[in-house]
């Protein structure tokens, strides 16, 4: 089995799973209870909160657990716009091509009479600081732009993006949820004002996530109830699953050049072999991307049979097309880049493990161009391509 | 447990009746303005009886497995019962589908109704 979906989840590291059977065996106390016991895991709670803040330069009272990237991406918005409102801000900008945790919020603050500016991302998936700049108001409260793109991987301008934010006194987050463990992060020099991250897109346990925001900004809470998080998220913390988030973020850091050393080759071997195939193209800029983004459309053909297919010869990929989305819609990521319903509908995405081999790649490869082939051969979208009747668009 | 049954997958994966027929007496082609999935339907048609049928589809496993087994259930029928043929009985044959995959099967039973209108048409002709 080739597992090439790890922008949906990764694997967890062995290293990540000794950690956490050992503190679910060891560390079961409640950082709240004043005994000995409960205090020894208070104090692997801190820990954990002092290694992931030095990972991405932050201080530890400015980091906030929380139970994975979505609800991190909730805080942000919701306490950026609680903040706005009081002194009369009510403008948020965001693009097009965020998650949904960042743009259903966004949907929620609107009905609430917030103004949300959501900026194109062009046809390379890249967002404009320029434009970004034009956008802001006297009334913006928040500038929200995600590090890292999921489906296809581009990487945003982030530190022009926080440097414009500054200087014009306004909030910015940013959801790092793809990028955190994956490429080097540092929020001082970036002017990053929150980020949002999840330990199961970096081989730490799913559920488990934390929200970075500079000391100075108050949080509102999403979950009331006790004290825990300096009173900003109750709940009793999950201190193995968090530890565990430490300790793969620390594991997963430390050998970011390598990887992506690695991975950037690999992927840009896949992306020759894919891109040979004729009438399709690269979604996303090629540069600016995450080393195991590989994100195709192909005309012709559609993508949730592309994957049935691909499994059957035991490769794990995902797609943006209308009938893998539960809703009705193609992937609205490859709409904000310009990709027709049509095209949308037939798209690949491969985010690729730190393992894969280079036989595995060239697999890959062969699996691809042979299912697209096949599914061509009986697809009337593609006859009416071949013999003129309608235009190719790739 | 697996997205769909048994029975969708093998028609998904060795579809029946697949191709085009260059001579047909009826073509028929639907698409699914809601998610994009497209089928094309061709029928050769004897005395009043579909003595072939072919079918090509751009669609997901729903689309492609409801159009493989459409196209057996109404192969050597009379014309008549091929039109009472229902996207119920289609998704029956299948052993069900999820519920937000029936819409992508819609369109086997469309297909057939268009090609049939399709053979109305020309014999008016
Ligand atoms: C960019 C981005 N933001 C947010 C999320 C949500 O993270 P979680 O699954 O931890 O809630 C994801 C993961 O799917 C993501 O890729
Ligand atoms: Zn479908």
């Amino acid at each position: 089995m080739i597992y090439a979906d790890n922008a949906a989840t990764t694997k967890m590291s062995d290293k990540a799973i000794e950690v956490m059977t050992e503190l679910l065996k060891s560390t079961y106390g409640n950082p709240s209870s004043l005994y000995e016991f409960g205090q020894q895991a208070k104090e692997v709670l801190e820990h954990a909160r002092e290694d992931i803040a030095s990972v991405i330069g932050a201080s530890p009272r400015d980091i906030t657990f929380t139970s994975g990237g979505s609800e991190a991406d909730n805080q942000a918005i919701v306490s950026a716009a609680t903040f706005g409102k009081k002194r009369g801000k009510t403008h948020i900008i965001s693009t097009a091509f965020e998650h949904h945790a960042v743009l259903h919020t966004l949907k929620k603050l609107e009905k609430e009479g917030f103004e949300v500016t959501l900026l194109d991302v062009h046809e390379d998936g890249l967002v404009r600081p320029s434009e970004v700049e034009s956008a802001i108001r006297e009334d913006t409260c928040l500038v929200t732009v995600m590090y890292a793109n999921n489906e296809i991987g581009t990487i945003q301008p982030i530190s022009e993006i926080g440097a414009i934010c500054r200087s014009h006194g306004v909030l910015f987050h940013t959801d790092a949820v793809q990028a955190v463990g994956h490429l080097p992060i540092d929020v001082e020099k970036e002017n990053i004002d929150m980020l949002s991250a999840s330990a199961h897109k970096f081989h730490g346990p799913k559920g488990t996530g934390f929200l970075y925001a500079r000391k100075g900004i108050n949080l509102t809470n999403i979950i009331e109830g006790g004290a825990q998080e300096r009173g900003k998220r109750a709940g009793t913390e999950n201190v193995p699953a968090i530890a565990t988030m430490a300790e793969a973020l620390k594991e997963s850091v430390s050998r970011i050049d390598q990887t992506s050393a690695r991975l950037t080759e690999v992927r840009d071997r896949i992306i020759e072999g894919i891109g040979n195939i004729p009438h399709s193209a690269l979604n996303g800029d090629h540069a600016k991307r995450l080393p195991s983004n590989i994100n195709f459309c192909f005309e012709g053909i559609e993508g949730e049979s592309l994957l049935l297919l691909l499994d059957d010869k035991g490769i794990q990929a995902s797609s943006g097309s209308a009938c893998t989305s539960g809703s009705l819609d193609p992937s609205h990521v490859l709409l904000a880049i310009g990709r027709v319903h049509d095209v949308a509908h037939g798209s690949l995405r491969l985010s690729l493990g730190e393992d894969i081999t280079d036989e595995e790649s060239d697999y890959i490869v062969k699996s691809v161009s042979e299912v697209v082939t096949y599914l061509r051969s009986f697809s009337p979208v593609w006859r009416d391509l071949e013999s003129g009747k309608t235009a190719h668009i790739l | 447990m697996a997205l769909y049954s048994e029975k969708v997958m093998d028609h998904f994966r060795n579809p029946r009746n697949v191709g085009v027929i260059e001579d047909a007496d009826a073509v028929g082609e639907v698409g699914n303005a809601k998610c994009g999935d497209i089928m094309k339907m061709y029928m050769k048609i004897d005395d009043g009886i579909i003595t072939d049928v072919k079918f090509e589809t751009f669609g997901c496993g729903s689309a492609i497995a409801s159009s493989s087994m459409a196209t057996e259930l109404i192969k050597g029928k009379p014309l008549t019962e091929a039109m009472q043929l229902t996207n119920k009985a289609v998704t029956e044959a299948l052993d069900g589908l999820p519920a937000h995959k029936i819409h992508c099967s819609v369109l086997a039973e469309e297909a057939i109704k268009s090609a049939l209108e399709d053979y109305e048409n020309r014999k008016k002709q």
